[in-house]
């Protein structure tokens, strides 16, 4: 299964500012009763959503001035909590095709880069500076290069980190690592073999 | 130079390096669940792939089902439909999933019913030395047992279903050091709440924990688990205790131990799985027991908590930019005056369960103190235990008439209000003292609603005086002084 390399996304910007913005307040976990991720782009920030306009102010995401933005401006610890692929995804499905914030969560930054989402991570005066540009001027155009590690918003450029083992797999179309997980059949077998415990069960007559 | 536990058990599942550096690790142990793994089941479909290794996979339901079951039913009669369409249709799709790949089905109401990491545990599933995956972040819970145990998404549950291994990064392993002994009416929630609170929501980004030291040596192992389970709410997506003795014990004789042949065995591998005295780490953060109150949180992250006989700080007491923007928030959602106390906080809901602390352990410490006390009027108390045999073993003590008797509701087993994805949700926004993981907003089920995550005992002595209190007050647990001394 090839997959397209990830070296550049290029799009304008949607400054969610906040820290701490956990999966629960991406997609709230009510939305998560179905066995399919169909729905969730309806869903993404429902909450948070609904109480900006209970403030007369628009979310982000509702914003007319961001829309179409593919490249989603965060703070600090973005995707900290619950495990659920659906927080990747219903951002996905909002047309994001890039994060960058200071730090986020582990498993949230795993499961944007198996949807092939690059998740950078900038300095914290930097983010300030491209989150703000965008609230000023948001026809911004911010590209995100993971060949190069730099982030361009309009005149400006900033660095950023990856792990390096994610960057490649980006911009190798590993993204999805399922073919070469698929291709070492063999070698699974050995490390099965290795491990004494996988055979420790008791007969299923003595369990049940 | 000697090795930590990690690394030890990252080699010896390691199957090779991928071509872009990261590591395909083996999984040992697969536990599946009804809310992130259907979509898994569906991505093999479409793939025209199977299960590769189906007796090493688990299904549980737990996160949806309701717990207003009966909890009893005729030996081998089949499941009742939900009322609830919804959860019907998640927990019929695991159902069918499991059946059709061969894959062992602790079922919704029957004996092994419960919550994933109550019910592993307990059944002896979960053992030292293991890699273990599941598609939930309390997955670091069983790293109590000595295994690296982490939370992974829908693809990776895919990845794992179909070859066994998933991609990964090797974590830096950082030793959280907990000496001494913990006062009356402090217990394990209380530690790893502390010791969020000290290194923050993501100091763990990136790490595992491995909590040690001689406080950490003398706990349970369910209080190990309680311990294990909130790493994650630290940043760390596995957090581990190394096996010894306590964990031998715990495990001899579980239905899924190793068989009476393969004991001496195990334990041989299992001890030498373990940290090496002179094993390095990438960090060391130390605390003192004697130093740890009851703690509570206030705020929007479990970072964000307090001793019980603090105070609710003000922005400008957080240490960053990012903190003090974080205490603003917290303060407006939870409508909560900075420089008050936490103590007096009324709360109009009392939750005891979660893979956190609705462990047997967790219920009979709470019994101890709860007879002869009644939950506040205008309170609604619920305890949902972990699984059916948490509750099964309560009953028989008699636990459950003591809550009840306190004005509890005695609920049947699920994750339940911890998330609110079944009927057990707050209202508007009721404050809840939460025995759960997360003080996220909206985490219980309404978007407005306010979570205090608190001990079990603690959430008991805020049903009592309906609203947040110290514990240790309310059933006298303060060391006498004795009046004989000078």
């Amino acid at each position: 299964m090839p997959l397209e390399s990830i070296a550049r996304v290029t799009g304008r910007g949607v400054p969610l500012r906040g820290e701490d913005v956990d999966t629960d307040r991406i997609v709230p976990a009510r939305f998560l009763r179905a066995v399919t991720f169909d729905d969730l782009g309806r869903h993404a920030f429902e909450d948070a959503r609904a109480e900006a306009r209970s403030r007369g102010t628009l979310h982000p995401f509702d914003d007319p001035r961001y829309a179409g933005g593919a490249v989603l401006l965060v703070g600090r610890n973005f995707g900290c909590g619950s495990s659920r692929e659906h927080a990747a995804r219903a951002i996905a499905k909002r047309g994001v095709r890039a994060l960058v914030g200071e730090s986020f969560g582990d498993i949230f930054a795993g499961n944007a880069t198996a949807l092939g989402i690059p998740c950078a991570c900038v300095a914290r005066e930097d983010g300030d500076v491209i989150l703000r540009n965008v609230e000023v001027e948001p026809a911004t155009m911010i590209e995100v290069d993971v060949d190069r590690l730099r982030i361009r918003a309009g005149e400006r450029e900033f660095a950023f980190h990856m792990p390096v083992a994610v960057q490649r797999a980006l911009l190798d179309g590993a993204w999805d690592p399922i073919a070469d997980l698929l291709a070492r059949e063999a070698a699974i077998g050995a490390t099965a073999a290795r491990l004494d415990y996988l055979r420790w069960a008791r007969p299923k007559a003595e369990t049940e | 130079m000697g090795r930590s536990l990690f690394d030890k058990v990252w080699d010896r599942h390691t199957v090779g390096e991928l071509p872009d550096g990261r590591t395909q690790l083996f999984i040992g142990l697969h536990y599946v669940h009804e809310v992130t793994s259907p979509q898994a089941f569906a991505m093999l479909d479409d793939l025209g792939l199977g299960v590769r290794m189906p007796e090493r996979t688990v299904a549980t339901v737990d996160h949806v089902v309701p717990t207003d079951l009966p909890m009893r039913r005729r030996e081998g009669a089949r499941r009742l439909p939900f009322s609830d369409a919804v959860a019907e249709g998640m927990t019929a799709a695991l159902e069918s999933a499991a059946k059709r790949f061969g894959i062992r089905l602790l079922a919704a109401g029957s004996e092994t019913a419960g919550v994933v990491h109550v019910v592993g545990p307990e059944l002896g599933l979960t053992q030292p030395g293991m890699t273990l995956a599941c598609g939930d972040s309390h997955t670091s819970t069983h790293g109590a047992f000595g295994s690296i145990a982490f939370g992974i998404g829908t693809t990776q549950v895919r990845d794992v279903l179909a070859t066994q291994t998933l991609a990964a990064r090797r974590l830096a392993v950082r030793r959280i050091v907990v000496d001494g002994s913990l006062g009356p009416g402090v217990y394990a929630k209380d530690v790893i709440l502390h010791v969020i609170r000290s290194l923050g929501t993501s100091a763990g980004a990136g790490c595992a924990y491995e909590f040690a030291g001689s406080t950490v040596d003398t706990l349970s192992m369910e209080e190990r688990m309680t311990l294990c389970n909130m790493a994650i709410e630290g940043g760390a997506r596995v957090g581990y205790c190394n096996p010894d003795e306590t964990t031998f014990a715990f495990l001899r004789g579980r239905p899924h131990a190793p068989a009476r042949e393969a004991w001496d065995g195990a334990v041989d591998y299992w001890r030498s799985m373990a940290s090496d005295g002179d094993a390095s780490y990438d960090g060391v953060a130390r605390f003192d027991a004697a130093r740890i109150a009851p703690t509570v949180t206030w705020g929007i992250t479990p970072g964000q908590a307090i001793a019980v006989d603090e105070r609710i700080p003000y922005p400008d007491e957080g240490q960053t930019v990012a903190d003090r923007s974080v205490i603003r928030e917290a303060l407006e959602y939870m409508k909560l005056d900075p420089g008050a106390p936490i103590a007096g906080t009324p709360v109009q809901v009392a939750f005891i369960g979660s893979c956190t602390n609705g462990r047997l352990s967790d219920l009979r410490e709470v019994a101890r103190y709860l007879s002869g006390h009644r939950v506040a009027r205008g309170v609604r108390a619920l305890v949902v235990p972990g699984s059916m045999s948490v509750a099964r073993a309560a009953e028989a003590e008699g636990i459950d008439a003591v809550f009840r008797d306190a004005g509890f509701e005695w609920r049947s087993p699920g994750c339940s209000m911890c998330l609110g994805m079944n009927d057990d949700r707050l209202v508007g926004d009721q404050t809840c003292a939460s025995a759960s993981n997360r003080n996220f907003k909206g985490r219980q089920g309404s978007s407005t609603g306010r979570t205090l995550l608190m001990s079990p005992v603690m959430v008991a002595a805020a049903a009592i005086a309906g609203a947040v209190t110290d514990a240790r007050d309310v059933f006298d647990m303060r060391p006498r002084s004795n009046p004989d001394a000078s």
